[in-house]
């Protein structure tokens, strides 16, 4: 088949089972609804996998499917870009959303919304896949905020309840937010460089190194970092650095399945791809670089703090996710774009794991969210236990596992890096990683080993956030005293296995061709002058056995192996201390549980202060100014000039008479006179 | 070319209207009601070969008509169209269309009258978009204020006598100032009315300035922009749901259009001079009445105070003077016909049923009209400039040629990305979302087959436009890019 057409086939596949089960979702049967959407993912997954096999024959593709608009000198075109990068993406997506799919059949069997389910993340798998294949600027906002609306509409696809409607607001603003820096950036660059395609963009690049613009009094700014930041600030938004993270937690809200395809595997990391692709134009902006470094390893450090304290296993897991974001974009600033898409894809095949793995827990437990009523769950779900388990093995690093590949050569590239603010990020990141190991083994504990304290029902108990743990609400039931949790329907479990393999194999695989194989060459643009972090890592690697046995004599290891045996200690061993230091501890402890006041300060200062400016704007401006004195106003002065001359027509013939003759008396006198 | 199209696109719909008004009663509304339904198709089918027929590589007028009117005094019934006006005849006549149905089995008060109106009225917006005559031009702009005005007024909610007079009196304000300008021309070009003679008018400075402020009242009231635009919420809150529709759909862009046909070609140093008031009016539109809408409690309102929002990024495209930033302004107006075109629609299903605008009386409607809630996402999704709708393509377009144009401008115009999100989305959830809120939200029943063909096909515009807007751009270009050329050459002498 001609190549072109296959890069459609992939594209528009998810899109037609979409409207299949979406514009019919009330009238086709469920079995009709999921074999159509699955089907569409899995022809576009194999697509995938064949476009791939051609990127590595050495054939890459830039070309325009149609026009979509001329205007003046400029004209936008709707194409493909189709190299490796966009390749490794395609795979990623497809395979998890395919994975996603069929698990959904087992996690949503109860829905009512079950069509109309899988219509929405067929539409996102779609909106995804326009997203990384795109060859222009245009094309990118297109898929990044069509991503944003699939998001949209599945954190609230639960939409009786009510947490779940402010969450998907919060979270589609939030975005729009990054979305406003990001348009900001896309008109610079058409500004400044005439079009919108990739390829002419990169090729101009270098002109513009020296140029600057006046953007704020007499100061110049580079062109270059006022375009990279605002590019960033939409990658902010959508891969949620801080602090346009908020919107992620909340996200939560959505049922699991998405939770895993777009907040933990593919749509989060939109942000992380987008900066790999315009790596030609970071390149030339240290300053942005350490913006986005800095951005970066507060994000990684701070939200992983987040994770320690949560009781709800998702949320948890999201506060990993947010944390592990943040590792990726250090990598960005680091110039180290390929490892951040090396993590990006490790982390989509375990994170989406975990993610599974606790929404097979959540169907066992009974859509009981709250890791203090699990326990021993390993007797009675098998198969979620040791998927799960690995999942975790690969998040904080172990030897071997793929997380391990992946955020070890992240350490060593920002160790390697020396732009400002690096010394604060290996910090950070190292920090990270026997944060990430506690909270993560802390779940794992809580969860699968210890005391059995489900069946108690009480859920009276929750703590923290107030505006996201309904109480009282029909998809929180949990195990009735005495009922046991079982373990998932193959739907569930397939899934799990299946992305536990990568989780486990796939850095060990890919390390060595992905980073220091030339597979990126031409499409990551890497100033070696200015940031040869590459240089380094290349220089110092061996192997990926080598790597592991050089592991266990460096700091990363035992941080995380420390992290394991810590959240051991404290949460099966003496679970006295946790409780005991969150007494010692209660300002710090309020600071976490208020998750440093983000929520609060914009719930005040930005959504309170809109609806406080808008009350007054249009009470003090439109009511009282304009429609109360001017219009109105205008209209009673009238009124009243009509009622004083009224008064000059009183209908007697002697007042007329009267006037008449003082004025002739007046004119008389006047005329006299001259 | 031998029919003559304009004269059928303006008189068809009128004679359609008299004619239901000679023959409709409330006692045969059905009649009525084919009548005016045949009536407005046929006037939407007269109008497709004006976009079939038309030749984009020209800027010339096309589909010309001049016959002489009043020689007396030089007037002439002359029409035309180029790129600029010539998609509107069709949008105002596919409006018509959608109003008809949407008035179908709601009205059943006067209802020979109530479409009598509506026809009238498109017939005559027709007639200013194609008016090439100054006079013929006013003569239209004015006898359009007539049939709204009665419609808020007759078939309005209950301040309604307050709405249609506040209405009537701020347009006729502008259009005597108007009326003046209009004479000064005919003076200064030694008798003409001809707009296209005007174009090529030499003006003094200081002429021109006073030309563009008569001109900048006249149709600042009509956009409406910031200050005066506090007549379109009332407006829009009295008017029946049809009237609310033409309003924003068709009566809001007449202005905007009346700034590309008489104030940049006729005062173009003038336009250049008070182009940063203009901006900055259409600024504060943008940003100020954002907020406004954010707190509005009648849906109506916000929807009215959304769509001076979005004319403000309309003037904002008009005086940047780029060809990006005129035809994203193009492309923002016949999209907003299209999207506060449905917006209203969809409030007007809601009103039908509940008999309030209010949010506070709404909640959870999507648990009983599944199929409406789906309809009211795609057009709220538009509104707050979604890509792959319709209101996406002219906001970016604006705000990339602001970029250009001065970044602080686009800053300030983008921040509508937010606001506008905010207020839309906000409504939409407190409405649509959440578990149903009384029992009159529990007894709702989903739209019907008429109400789905009519937000259907909204939906097919608002989609193919903003999956493809080439055909709507491609054009618009030969006639922007000669009235660019035009605005940048001085008619000082």
């Amino acid at each position: 088949m001609e190549m072109q057409k296959l890069y459609l086939l992939v594209a528009l596949a998810p899109l037609f089972g979409a409207a299949v089960a979406g514009l019919l979702c009330r009238v086709i049967p469920r079995w009709l609804g999921h074999t159509v959407t699955i089907a569409g993912v899995a022809v576009s997954f194999i697509g995938s996998v064949l476009v791939f096999q051609d990127v590595m024959a050495g054939n890459t593709f830039n070309g325009p499917v149609y026009t979509w608009m001329t205007t003046g000198d400029y004209s936008f075109h709707v194409g493909f870009l189709i190299d490796s990068l966009t390749a490794t993406m395609m795979l990623v997506v497809t395979f998890v959303s395919l994975m996603v799919h069929i698990y959904t059949i087992g996690y949503m069997h109860e829905d009512p919304g079950y069509n109309r389910f899988f219509s929405y993340i067929s539409l996102f798998t779609f909106s995804m896949l326009m997203l990384v294949m795109s060859n222009n600027f245009m094309q990118l906002f297109f898929g990044w905020e069509a991503v944003g609306l699939v998001s949209y509409l599945l954190i609230g696809f639960w939409y009786t309840r009510p947490t779940a409607i402010f969450a998907n607001m919060k979270a589609f603003l939030v975005n729009r937010v990054g979305d406003f820096g990001f348009i900001l950036g896309i008109g610079l660059v058409l500004a400044h460089f005439g079009s919108l395609d990739y390829a002419t963009v990169f090729a101009k690049a270098p002109e513009f190194a020296n140029t600057t613009i006046n953007i704020w009094g007499a100061a110049d700014w580079s062109l270059m970092t006022v375009v990279c930041i605002c590019l960033f600030i939409g990658a902010m938004g959508k891969s949620a650095q801080v602090p346009l993270h908020v919107w992620l937690p909340d996200s939560m809200e959505g049922p699991t399945p998405i939770s895993a395809l777009i907040h933990a595997a593919t749509m989060v990391t939109a942000g992380i791809f987008m900066v790999s692709r315009m790596s030609p134009l970071f390149e030339m902006s240290t300053t942005a670089l350490s913006f986005v470094l800095v951005i970066g390893a507060i994000t990684a450090l701070f939200m992983g703090f987040l994770g320690i304290i949560q009781n709800d296993i998702k949320r948890v897991v999201a506060y990993s996710t947010l944390s592990q974001l943040g590792y990726m974009t250090v990598a960005l600033g680091a110039s180290a774009y390929s490892v951040a898409v090396f993590h990006l894809m490790t982390h989509a095949f375990f994170k989406a794991l975990l993610f599974l793995g606790a929404g097979s827990v959540i169907i066992g437990m009974h859509h009981d969210q709250d890791m203090r009523n699990m326990g021993g769950l390993r007797k009675y779900m098998p198969i979620t236990w040791i998927t799960s388990l690995l999942g975790s093995l690969a998040l904080i690093g172990t030897p071997f596992f793929a997380g391990f590949y992946s955020k070890d050569s992240i350490i060593e590239a920002v160790a390697a890096s020396h732009i400002p603010g690096a010394g604060f990020a290996y910090f950070a990141v190292l920090a990270g990683v026997f944060v990430t190991a506690f909270y993560s083994f802390r779940m794992y504990f809580l969860v699968f080993h210890g005391e059995e304290r489900f069946g108690k029902a009480h859920h009276d108990e929750h703590t923290g956030d107030h505006d996201d743990e309904e109480v009282s609400h029909d998809h929180h039931h949990g195990l009735a005293p005495g009922q046991k949790p079982h373990e998932s329907p193959w739907v569930v479990t397939l899934p799990l296995v299946l992305l536990a393999i990568p989780s486990v194999l796939i850095g060990y695989v890919a390390i060595e061709p992905l980073l220091y194989g030339g597979y990126f060459e031409g499409v990551i643009h890497i100033d070696k002058v200015a940031h040869p972090v590459m240089e380094e890592l290349a220089h110092e690697f061996h192997g990926p056995l080598a790597m592991v046995a050089h592991a266990f004599r460096t700091a990363p290891f035992w941080l995380a192996l420390s992290g394991v045996v810590v959240a051991w200690f404290f949460y099966m061993k003496r679970p006295d201390i946790p409780a005991a230091i969150q007494r010692r501890f209660s300002g710090l402890n309020a600071i976490l549980e208020n998750k440093y006041f983000f929520d609060k300060i914009n719930e005040t200062v930005f959504a309170g202060g809109a609806r406080l400016l808008g009350r007054g704007l249009w009470r003090g401006g439109d009511v009282a100014v304009i429609d109360g004195f001017i219009v109105n106003g205008s209209a009673k002065v009238v009124g009243w000039m009509a009622a004083v001359v009224r008064y000059f027509q009183t209908g007697y013939v002697y007042h007329y008479a009267f006037t008449m003759i003082i004025g002739l008396l007046l004119l008389l006198t006047l005329w006299v006179r001259v | 070319m031998s029919y003559p199209l304009l004269s059928l696109a303006i008189w068809i719909p009128i004679f359609a209207g008299l004619l239901v008004l000679a023959t409709g009663s409330d006692r045969n509304a059905p009649m009525a009601r084919v009548i005016a339904l045949c009536g407005a198709i046929l006037g939407l089918l007269v109008t497709f070969p004006l976009y079939s027929g038309f030749d984009s590589s020209t800027s010339a007028m096309q589909f010309v008509e001049l016959v002489p009117w009043i020689p007396r005094f030089n007037i002439n019934y002359h029409l035309g169209v180029d790129g600029i006006s010539m998609l509107f005849v069709i949008l105002n006549s596919f409006i018509t269309v959608m109003v008809v149905l949407a008035g179908w089995q709601v009205v059943e008060n006067k209802v020979a009258q109530y479409n009598a109106a509506f026809l009238i009225m498109s017939g005559l917006m027709n007639g200013i978009f194609s008016a090439l005559d100054g006079m013929l031009f006013y003569v239209f702009f004015e006898a359009s204020l007539i049939p709204l005005y009665l419609i808020i007024g007759v078939w309005g909610g209950p301040n309604r006598v307050y709405a249609a007079i506040k209405f009537f009196l701020y347009t006729l304000l502008g259009s005597l100032l108007f009326l003046v300008a209009l004479l000064y021309l005919f003076i200064q070009s030694g008798g003409s009315f001809s707009i296209l003679d005007w174009h090529q008018l030499p003006i003094a400075m200081g002429a021109q300035i006073w030309i563009f402020l008569a001109f900048l009242i006249a149709f600042a009231v009509k956009v409406p922009m910031f200050p005066v635009h506090t007549w379109l919420p009332d407006a829009h809150v009295e008017a029946p749901t049809g009237g609310s529709v033409v309003l924003a759909a068709i009566g809001l862009k007449l202005g905007a259009y009346g700034f590309l046909r008489f104030s940049l070609p006729i005062a173009p140093d003038a336009s250049q001079e008070l182009a940063g008031l203009v901006i900055a009016l259409s600024l504060i539109a943008v940003v100020y009445i954002g907020f406004v809408a954010l707190v509005q409690a009648d849906m109506k309102k916000l929807v009215a105070y959304s769509s001076i929002s979005h004319m403000g990024f309309v003037t904002l495209g008009f005086f940047m003077f780029s060809a990006m930033g005129i035809e994203g302004a193009l492309v923002q107006m016949i999209s907003h016909g299209f999207v506060s075109g449905a917006m209203f629609l969809c409030i007007g299903v809601l009103y039908d049923r509940m008999h309030s605008r209010q949010i506070a009386d709404y909640g959870g409607v999507v648990n009983t009209m599944p199929k409406f809630a789906a309809f009211f996402m795609l057009f709220a999704m538009a509104n707050a400039g979604l890509p792959a709708t319709s209101g996406f393509v002219g906001e970016f377009m604006v705000i990339l040629a602001a970029v250009k144009f001065n970044f602080w401008i686009a800053f300030a115009a983008a921040s509508t990305m937010i606001v506008g999100a905010a207020y839309t989305l906000w409504m939409y959830k407190r409405v649509i979302f959440g578990d149903v809120a009384n029992d009159h939200v529990r007894e709702l029943n989903d739209i019907n087959g008429r109400e789905f063909l009519i937000l259907a096909l909204l939906a097919l515009c608002v989609l193919g436009m903003g999956l493809y807007p080439q055909p709507f751009t491609e054009v618009m270009h030969a006639s922007v890019n000669d009235l660019l050329r035009h605005v940048a050459i001085t008619k000082i002498q």
